[in-house]
C-alpha cells in the first residue's frame, strides 16, 4: 500500500530593494527576515511580560546545523509554525512544515505570504527613508533568471525510482495547464518559434533535461535530490522542482492534490496493473509546448506513437485515479473527504478548461492573469510586448496586499482566512511539525538548533542534548499533546523523552 | 490483490460521465465576469506601478534554487 504523502513545499521569493543605491539582494532578504524574526522577539518578550507565555508566544530558534546545502552564515530561523525561514543564495525562501494532507500544505504556503508581508512591514521601519522592498512571488524576472517553487512528497523507498521517473513525468508536463501561474513573453532561447506574447507557466522556459540532480543548470523535468530528512532505509522524498508558484488556492490544491494521488498511485504500480503507460517521446519540448498553447489542443507525442494533448492525457490520469481511488482507497493523501474533494476539483477543472478556460478565470493563475492583461491591453490598445503587460505580470505576484493584483481579482479561496492566519504562528497537527513548533513557542531560548529530523536542547552546563524525529508522522499532536502539557521545563521533557 | 487484478484494462469513461457533470456553482456568469473586470480596470490605475518602464527594468534576480 501507498504510504501517507508527507508534504512540503519551499517557496524562493524575487525580492528588490527599491531607492537605494547598493541594491545587494542578499543584503535585502536578510533585512528582511532579520525584521521579522526581531519583531518576533519583541513581541515573546511582551508576552512574558503579560505573564502569558504560554499559548500565544512565538519563538524562534537559530540553528547552525540544518541541510548541507545551507550557508549557515545567512539568515536562518525556525518558526512556531514548524516552518523554516531563510536567505537561499539571493531570495528569502520559506519552507512550509510537514504536513500530512493537501489542505494543510496549502495553508502553510499561505501563511508564508502573510509572513512575508508581516516581514515587509517591519523591514520598511528599519529602512532608511525613501527606501522600499518589493517581495513577489513568482519565479521568474523576465530576464532569463529562474528561482524555484519546490514540491516535496514522501515516498517508499522499496519503489524503483525508475518507476516514479517514468509514470510522473507526463503528469508533470500535462498538469500544467492548471498548475501554470502565467507569464507574458517566452525567456526560452533558440526555440526556433515565433515569439510568445503569453504562456502558461512562469517555469517551462528553464527546463533542458529529463532526468538530474542540478537545480540552476540545466533543470531537469524531475530532479533526484535524495535528502529524506527522515529515516533514509524507509523513505524517500521526490523533490519536484518543475512546478509554478502559486497564488490562486485553487492551482495549488490541483498542483500537489492530483501530483500526491499520482505518485499513490505509482507505488501501488497502479499504471502497470491497468496496463497504462504515458511514456513521452519528448518530454523536454514537450514541456514548452504546452506552456506556448494556450488552446490547450497542441498534440504531443507519445513513445508508442500516438499523439495525444494536455488535457487528454490530464484525462486519462483522472480516470485512473478513480478507478485507484475506487479500489485501493485515498488513505495516501488524507482519506476520502481530501481525496475525494481532489477527485471532484479534478474533474471540474478538466471539464472547464475543455469548453472554455476562461470560465475558470477566478480558479486558476493562468486564466485569471492572461485575461487581466488581456483586457487591459485591449482597452488601452498596447502590444503584449509593452512594459505595462510586463509591470501587470509581476504585480500579480506582490505580496504586499497594498500591490498585490492577485489580491484584487476576487479568486475563489478554498482556504479559512482565520486558518490561515493561525497557520502563521501554530505548527499542523498532524506531524513531526507539531512537536517542534509547540516545542519552540515554550521553549525557544533552550533549544540549540531545530531541523527537520530532530531538535536539539541547550539545558546549560551538560552536552546539548539531541532529540531525533526520524518519522514524520511521530510527534504529532495525538502523540505529545499529553506529554507535552505533563511537564513544566526542557528537561523534564528530556527526562519523560529518555533523551 | 485480486480486486486489484480484475482491472486488466480500463478505458476512458469521460464521455459518459463528464456531459452530465454540471457547471461548478464557483464558475461565474460571464457577464458577471465581465462587469467585475470592467470595474477593476477602472480602479487599477492607482496601484499600478507608475513607471512600469523602470520598476521591469529594475527587477532582476539571480538564479536561486
Amino acid at each position: 500500500m501507498a504510504i501517507v504523502k508527507v508534504l512540503g513545499m519551499e517557496t524562493e521569493y524575487g525580492i528588490i530593494i527599491r531607492g537605494s543605491t547598493d541594491p545587494n539582494p542578499i543584503a535585502a532578504s536578510s533585512t528582511l527576515i532579520n525584521a521579522y524574526v526581531a519583531e518576533l522577539n519583541r513581541r515573546v518578550a511582551w508576552d512574558f511580560e503579560d505573564e502569558s507565555p504560554g499559548r500565544d508566544a512565538r519563538g524562534f530558534a537559530r540553528e547552525g546545523s540544518m541541510p548541507p546545502e545551507v550557508e549557515t552564515h545567512l539568515v536562518n530561523a525556525v518558526l512556531t509554525n514548524g516552518a523554516r525561514y531563510y536567505v537561499d543564495h539571493a531570495h528569502p525562501e520559506y519552507s512550509t512544515p510537514e504536513c500530512a494532507d493537501v489542505y494543510d500544505v496549502i495553508r502553510y504556503d499561505k501563511a508564508g505570504e502573510l509572513i512575508l508581508a508581516e516581514s515587509i512591514e517591519a523591514a520598511t521601519r528599519a529602512l532608511p527613508p525613501g527606501q522600499s522592498l518589493v517581495v513577489l512571488k513568482n519565479n521568474s524576472d523576465g530576464k532569463g533568471n529562474s528561482y524555484g517553487t519546490h514540491e516535496n512528497y514522501l515516498m517508499d523507498r522499496s519503489v524503483p525510482f525508475a518507476r516514479i521517473v517514468g509514470h510522473v513525468m507526463p503528469h508533470f508536463v500535462s498538469r500544467q495547464i492548471f498548475t501554470g501561474a502565467g507569464k507574458v513573453g517566452s525567456e526560452a532561447t533558440g526555440t526556433g518559434r515565433p515569439a510568445i506574447d503569453f504562456q502558461i507557466t512562469q517555469r517551462a522556459d528553464f527546463f533542458e533535461e529529463e532526468v538530474g540532480l542540478e537545480t540552476t543548470l540545466k533543470r531537469p523535468i524531475v530532479n533526484t535530490r535524495d535528502e529524506p530528512h527522515c529515516d533514509a532505509h524507509k523513505y524517500r522524498r521526490l523533490h519536484v522542482i518543475v512546478g509554478d508558484a502559486n497564488m490562486s488556492e485553487v492551482s495549488n490544491f490541483l498542483k500537489i492534490g492530483t501530483t500526491a494521488l499520482v505518485l499513490a498511485m505509482i507505488e501501488d504500480d497502479w499504471f502497470a496493473r491497468a496496463n497504462r503507460d504515458f511514456a513521452m517521446q519528448s518530454p523536454v519540448a514537450a514541456m514548452r509546448r504546452v506552456s506556448y498553447d494556450l488552446s490547450l489542443a497542441e498534440p504531443l507525442e507519445m513513445a508508442d506513437g500516438r499523439t495525444m494533448t494536455a488535457l487528454e492525457m490530464q484525462w486519462e490520469h483522472l480516470d485512473l485515479a478513480k478507478k485507484y481511488s475506487e479500489v485501493v482507497g485515498l488513505d495516501a493523501i488524507g482519506g476520502d473527504g481530501v481525496g475525494a474533494d481532489v477527485l471532484r476539483r479534478w474533474e471540474q477543472t478538466l471539464t472547464a478548461l475543455e469548453s472554455d478556460p476562461m470560465t475558470l478565470a477566478n480558479q486558476l493563475d493562468w486564466v485569471a492573469k492572461y485575461r487581466l492583461l488581456g483586457a487591459y491591453r485591449e482597452r488601452h490598445d498596447l502590444s503584449w510586448q509593452d512594459h505595462k503587460l510586463a509591470a501587470m505580470d509581476l504585480q500579480y505576484h506582490d505580496v504586499n496586499p497594498a500591490r498585490s493584483l492577485f489580491a484584487r481579482l476576487g479568486m475563489e479561496r478554498i482556504l479559512d482566512p482565520d486558518d490561515v492566519r493561525r497557520a502563521v504562528s501554530e505548527p499542523p497537527e498532524t506531524t513531526r511539525a507539531y512537536f517542534r513548533g509547540k516545542c519552540l513557542q515554550r521553549w525557544a531560548s533552550s533549544i540549540a538548533a531545530a531541523n527537520w529530523d530532530s531538535l536539539v536542547f541547550d539545558l546549560g552546563g551538560d552536552p546539548l542534548r539531541r532529540v531525533p524525529m526520524m518519522e514524520p508522522l511521530r510527534g504529532t499532536r495525538a502523540h505529545v499533546e499529553e506529554l507535552l502539557s505533563s511537564v513544566s521545563s526542557p528537561a523534564e521533557l528530556l527526562e519523560r523523552l529518555g533523551s | 490483490m485480486a480486486e486489484r487484478e480484475q482491472i486488466k484494462k480500463t478505458a476512458p469513461s469521460r464521455s459518459d460521465e463528464t456531459e452530465v457533470e454540471e457547471v461548478p456553482a464557483s464558475n461565474k456568469k460571464g457577464e458577471e465576469l465581465k462587469a467585475e473586470l470592467d470595474d477593476l480596470l477602472d480602479e487599477i490605475d492607482e496601484v499600478l506601478e507608475e513607471n512600469a518602464e523602470e520598476f521591469v527594468r529594475s527587477y532582476v534576480q539571480k538564479g536561486g534554487e
